[in-house]
């Protein structure tokens, strides 16, 4: 690729926009952890002095701990699931011509687009008319169906970007397809796997819409935030409990992103 | 099952005659099974239920449990009654203002990284779309943060003297639903807008400066035709969640703010009118399919006539 060419020289307005861009995009978040440790229990300016007793405070809060291990229990299940079937359904799409495959697949993709309160109200009828109580479990249904297409949408291009001469020459020296996907074809996924299993956590581990309509007594992490929103007192904490999770956060899905990128094609290498 | 839950031993002759290579001389057998979990969780988790929903809105609340009988009271009620007309349009139009700000503030920047950064592209587009992945209840909470009626908006003007008291209109408007619902679905929009830019063949950006286009000509008649499709679905993209939001009009709009989601979420819990709720989930989501066809009918005609 050209690197200077008149049409792709520096244009300089396009680059103070592009950071003004990034600044405001990241500005708002940062707010958050900036007044979790101003000792004003006011989220206001001027900043009053340097604490972090608003952090110290969340140590004491059972119901906290209780909600952030439910979520973990959900995000690992709904994670390693999601992951598992996404697999499963991302080999199939791209080895195999299948009638009516584009229609599964936007099927699939479904739960990205279509805003979750419908699905959410849908499970929660579902459930109630079947008799099912609301528990850990059914907010985990509710989680897996919204990772689904972030899953299958992480592996497609793993399997999309490798060459399928790769498993065929396996099988021609006689590795069954069983011992192929073993050898040949998880390792050269397994970036996109685990990118995968990353980023279905996060998304399982801050979903709130399907938990809000689909848990009972036991909330996740963003129902006990939801609930607490309700004090002003409890405001500062509220700061603080949200810095660490963005913090995590951050530091999950920028690992997950690099990850997923691993040995694949750089998006800027395009075909002749 | 369970012969093919481990690696075939010695692989190379066992492979022959296991279920695993019967699936292999069936392709289409194999990739329906592959597929198989995922649609049963679709189906389950997302077919049954809406099914379901689309019986209850038919039915009426009755006095203990439902009225089964089907009816299109819900549905009367739904088109008569001022409110939900007004909350299903000013859903629309907070969505679609959202959705037209966000797209035409992501162009540049998509623009900006499919053709003017050359080094650390990845980078680039990771950091644009970083913030998408964290917890949009916590990005929601952030708006509210920033701004409140003592927010840092309002705080940070009044203390620089710039403003004499509080801006009310801040916190609890349709403005501030609509500033962060941009915030929020930026990076919805980015991705698809920098795929198509990315694709543009750069020889014809080449071949319309050699004919004598200036930059601008070059834009509107090159660059921006063919970017059409990522217009087209990242605006898809983003309108359809943002009409049915719940959690930035429930924490942001106040009275004034609220939009259709929220109405669905009362008459499934304060309200308890389940069947009403369903009718109005129905409601949306055929406004939502009107408006997928619409789009589709659109790209696909553009692509038509630019063919």
């Amino acid at each position: 690729m050209r690197e200077t060419s008149y049409i792709t020289r520096p244009n300089l307005p396009l680059r103070v926009y592009a950071w003004v861009f990034l600044t405001v995009l990241y500005v708002p978040i940062l707010f958050i952890p900036l007044f979790a440790f101003n000792t004003s229990i006011y989220v206001r300016f001027p900043l009053e002095g340097f604490t972090t007793q608003w952090f110290a405070a969340l140590m004491g809060r059972a119901q906290l701990w209780d909600s952030l291990w439910n979520s973990v229990r959900v995000a690992v299940v709904v994670s390693v699931l999601s992951t598992a079937v996404g697999l499963m359904a991302a080999r199939a799409i791209t080895r195999r011509r299948l009638p009516g495959q584009s229609a599964i697949v936007a099927f699939i993709m479904l739960p990205l687009v279509v805003p979750g309160i419908i699905f959410g109200v849908a499970l929660l009828v579902l459930l109630s008319r079947l008799g099912v109580p609301l528990s850990l479990y059914t907010v985990a249904i509710g989680h897996l169906i919204v990772c689904l297409p972030f899953a299958v949408a992480t592996l497609l291009p793993r399997f999309e970007g490798f060459d399928v001469s790769m498993e065929e020459a396996s099988a021609d020296l006689g590795v069954g397809p069983w011992a192929t996907f073993w050898r040949v074809t998880f390792p050269i996924v397994l970036p996109g796997v685990v990118s995968s299993l990353l980023l279905t956590f996060t998304v399982s581990f801050d979903e709130f819409i399907m938990a809000f309509f689909l848990s009972s007594t036991d909330a996740t992490l963003p129902m006990y935030i939801w609930s607490q929103l309700r004090f002003p007192r409890e405001f500062p904490s509220v700061l603080a409990l949200a810095s660490l999770i963005l913090g995590a956060s951050f530091l999950l899905v920028f690992a997950a992103l690099a990850i997923g990128r691993m040995g694949a094609r750089r998006p800027d290498a395009r075909a002749p | 099952m369970s012969s093919i839950a481990e690696p075939a031993p010695g692989g190379v002759l066992s492979g022959a005659r296991s279920p695993g290579a019967w699936f292999y001389r069936r392709p289409a057998v194999a990739g329906y099974a592959l597929l198989s979990p995922a649609m049963a969780i679709m189906l389950v988790g997302v077919l049954l239920p809406v099914l379901i929903l689309v019986a209850m809105s038919f039915w009426t609340r009755g006095g203990i449990g439902f009225d089964t009988t089907p009816t299109l009271d819900n549905y009367r009620k739904a088109a008569e009654e001022p409110i939900y007309l007004a909350l299903l349009l000013r859903s629309f139009w907070v969505a679609g203002i959202a959705t037209v700000a966000t797209v035409a503030l992501c162009y540049p920047m998509a623009y900006y990284v499919a053709f003017h950064v050359h080094r650390h592209k990845m980078l680039w587009i990771i950091l644009m779309t970083l913030p998408f992945w964290t917890s949009y209840l916590l990005r929601v909470f952030a708006w509210k943060v920033i701004l409140g009626y003592e927010g840092v908006i309002n705080s940070g003007f009044l203390s620089l003297g710039l403003i004499a008291e509080p801006l009310a209109f801040l916190l609890y408007s349709p403005t501030a639903v609509i500033i962060t619902l941009a915030h929020a679905w930026a990076a919805f929009a980015i991705l698809p807008l920098y795929v198509s830019l990315e694709k543009i063949d750069r020889s014809l950006l080449e071949a319309a400066t050699d004919l004598g286009d200036g930059p601008a000509r070059r834009f509107f008649r090159i660059t921006l035709p063919l970017s059409v499709p990522g217009i087209v679905s990242a605006t898809f993209l983003i309108f359809i969640p943002t009409t049915g939001d719940y959690i930035t009009p429930a924490l942001l709009g106040g009275p004034d703010g609220a939009m259709i989601g929220n109405l669905i979420q009362l008459q499934f819990g304060p309200v308890n009118n389940w069947p009403m709720g369903a009718a109005l989930s129905i409601v949306l989501m055929l406004w939502i399919a009107l408006t997928g066809f619409v789009f589709l009918y659109l790209a696909r005609t553009f692509r038509e006539r630019s063919a």
